[in-house]
């Protein structure tokens, strides 16, 4: 994927686009609200990661602001050390589709950059979802894998709605506190591996090949080998 | 130097004053004088008429013998000299009365006319009524309004001395009101001055009248107060960052410098990072949690507050927790009304609960229960989170919310004694308090919040708050 970096602290950057290339993606960089622009109009990219203070003139908001202006929707994800709620709020307000505060662990970054990336690709409304062997039919709300019929609570529904249209992908704990709960803030117990264990018990762990994945230190991953 | 005179606050205000003043005193002088002379007018024209009528009555009785006679004798009883008489024959000519001839003007009966005329070598204001005698005779019979001019006299001069009364009252009111001004302003800036040199204990006298210098002086006071506050918080803040970060930050770096100096392997060196980085993740969560805490009790998340219902919000928390206090042989378990109507700011909320939840969960022993418990009132709403732990001894109940602080059993437990900082936050911010109770055993930490109903009129509502506040009390009614 192609994507494009507004990063003015120089070791910031080269660490972000090192890990990216590293992560197999095409990674441009500019250190400058007006370059950000320049660069985010005149090619195309597949996201964009978007520093809030940014020298020469024009600031994160902006650039995004002028980008949303012309009509331009790629995915844009905020990397701020602007952390305050109302930050937040502002930023997506503003047209911003992700917001991560500094200093941020790489694979969170990574994680929530390939998923903005690929919901820019996302064609309609889906009622089916399949990885592997495992379906889901969104429309009578129910999971089989194979020929087996799997019962699952409604949140554990939801949580592996969130996991399939994210298949392939690492997902991260706070991506799901946030996706599937709804919860802006990371909770002292480990409440999630909690219940990615329990949605590994209905799913996996009848069958011989295991689907959901945890990925050391990073979050966790469904995908059909 | 009349500048300088008129830059006073106190000088400028009783000018005013003056002004105002004389210009009602005007006013009403005015007023009287109108009046006066609608009065004067009338008694004049029913002199007029009571004249006219006895004239009419000696002509009919004793012809315009008995009418010159009684007219010789009128003005000669007349001591004012203000009645006016005046007789024509059928021929035009002057047969009795005191005026030397017919005013031209004076043309029609049924009229009253007030012009001036020449009497005794003097110009005077008269008002006159003529009447048609039968045989061709015409009669004036007139009356001079000097009098008016005695009134108007009189007038010019109670308005000139009430002039310079209002003119002294103002000078003085000038200087009263400027030392009035003056000692409050030098009190207020007396004290700005000692704080700003560093006193910050000093605050504004307060006379005791209860008067508007008071309540201002009280203002003023109360917004030291809060200031005084919100600095010790500060200064806390920075002790606490000081002291507290000073650990984990001497641990990240010594593991840091210890792989430098001491690892054997890549594989040694990478795990001594990891570690660090895990450290200094931990660091980061105790800066955002600081930072939450300040932006909480400075109110600013005030403009987020919405109507909510708690009830599906504490469902969604206990589904979360729920699995979570399973895996450690725990039940959690949620006692509450169906619906708990409640005005504040939603994640907040969520948070606050979540981290009373996180410490039942972290302090309680295997195989007991975890309970949330919502009680509510006509004013206040309870929601308890009660475990069966080793509660916190009573001794350190009133320090357990200050920052960074962790009783002895919690010292070996992950934390950073920020959560019940934060908890007390948000309390505060929803116009609440935290309450800690022993359970015994146990702790039952119980959110104390104002009802929703209460909340609209209480400080705690924002303007926005209100008004919703306002559009759902107008649905209800």
């Amino acid at each position: 994927m192609r994507i494009l970096v507004v990063e003015d602290d120089k070791d910031v950057a080269g660490f972000i686009l090192k890990g990216l290339r590293e992560a197999g993606h095409l990674a441009e960089h500019t250190a400058n609200g007006r370059d950000g622009l320049l660069a985010a109009t005149s090619q195309e990219f597949d996201a964009i990661i978007l520093d809030r203070m940014l020298p020469g003139g024009i600031d994160g908001l902006g650039v995004l602001e002028m980008l949303r202006a012309q009509g331009n929707h790629t995915p844009v994800m905020f990397l701020s050390a602007m952390a305050q709620v109302d930050d937040r709020v502002r930023g997506l307000k503003a047209g911003g589709d992700d917001y991560l505060t500094k200093p941020f662990a790489f694979s969170e970054l990574l994680a929530r950059v390939e998923a903005l990336a690929r919901r820019g690709r996302a064609a309609g409304p889906e009622t089916r979802l399949q990885v592997g062997d495992l379906e889901m039919d969104l429309l009578s709300r129910s999971v089989r894998r194979r020929t087996q019929k799997i019962d699952l609570q409604p949140r554990e529904f939801m949580l592996l709605e969130y996991l399939m249209r994210h298949a392939g992908q690492v997902v991260t704990r706070t991506m799901l506190l946030e996706g599937v709960w709804d919860y802006h803030f990371d909770p002292q117990t480990n409440v999630i591996d909690v219940h990615v264990s329990r949605l590994r018990q209905k799913i996996d762990k009848p069958f011989e090949t295991a689907l959901l994945h945890t990925v050391r230190s990073a979050g966790y991953m469904l995908r059909a080998d | 130097m009349v500048a300088r005179v008129l830059r006073s606050a106190g000088v400028r205000l009783a000018l005013g004053y003056a002004l105002v003043f004389g210009i009602s005193a005007a006013m009403l002088i005015l007023v009287l004088w109108i009046s006066g002379i609608n009065i004067l007018t009338r008694q004049v024209d029913a002199a007029i008429d009571a004249d006219e009528q006895g004239l009419a009555e000696q002509w009919k009785q004793g012809g315009p013998e008995a009418l010159f006679e009684t007219i010789q004798s009128r003005i000669a009883s007349n001591a004012d000299n203000d009645s006016i008489y005046l007789v024509l024959d059928p021929k035009g000519d002057v047969v009795a009365g005191n005026l030397d001839s017919w005013p031209d003007q004076v043309s029609k009966t049924g009229q009253v006319y007030e012009i001036s005329v020449n009497r005794n070598g003097k110009l005077n204001q008269a008002r006159f009524h003529r009447y048609d005698l039968p045989a061709g005779y015409a009669l004036l019979v007139g009356r001079e309004v000097s009098s008016r001019v005695a009134l108007r006299t009189l007038l010019a001069e109670v308005l000139a001395w009430s002039m310079v009364l209002i003119g002294l009252l103002s000078v003085a009111g000038a200087i009263l009101l400027k030392k009035l001004f003056g000692r409050m302003v030098s009190q207020v800036s007396q004290t700005a001055d000692a704080i700003s040199s560093g006193d910050l204990t000093r605050r504004v006298a307060i006379s005791g009248r209860g008067d508007e210098f008071d309540r201002m002086a009280e203002t003023i006071n109360d917004m030291l107060d809060r200031l005084n506050r919100l600095m010790d918080g500060v200064r806390q803040v920075s002790n606490a960052i000081a002291h507290d970060l000073r650990t984990p930050i001497t641990r990240a770096r010594a593991r840091l410098e210890d792989a430098s100096m001491h690892a054997g392997s890549a594989e040694q060196l990478r795990s001594a990072i990891d570690r660090a980085v895990s450290d200094l993740d931990g660091i980061t969560n105790v800066f955002h949690a600081l930072l939450r805490i300040s932006e909480i009790e400075a109110g600013a998340r005030r403009s987020a507050f919405v109507r909510l219902d708690l009830r599906p919000l504490l469902d969604d928390l206990r589904d979360l927790y729920g699995a979570a206090a399973e895996e450690r042989g725990l039940s959690l378990t949620l006692s509450a009304p169906a619906e708990l109507p409640a005005l504040g700011d939603r994640e907040l909320i969520q948070q606050a609960v979540a981290n009373l939840l996180d410490n039942a969960i972290k302090f309680s022993p295997r195989q007991k229960s975890v309970e949330i418990v919502v009680e509510q009132t006509a004013d206040t709403m309870m929601l308890a989170v009660r475990d069966h732990g080793a509660g916190i001894p009573v001794g350190d109940v009133s320090r357990a919310t200050e920052r960074f602080f962790r009783g002895e059993a919690a010292r070996n437990t992950p934390g950073f004694g920020l959560g019940l900082t934060l908890v007390r936050a948000v309390a505060q911010l929803h116009g609440g308090t935290l309450e800690l109770q022993d359970a015994n055993p146990g702790l039952r930490a119980t959110l104390v919040l104002p009802r929703a109903s209460e909340l609209r009129a209480g400080r705690g509502a924002s303007p926005r708050a209100e008004a919703e506040g306002g559009t759902l009390a107008s649905a209800e009614g």
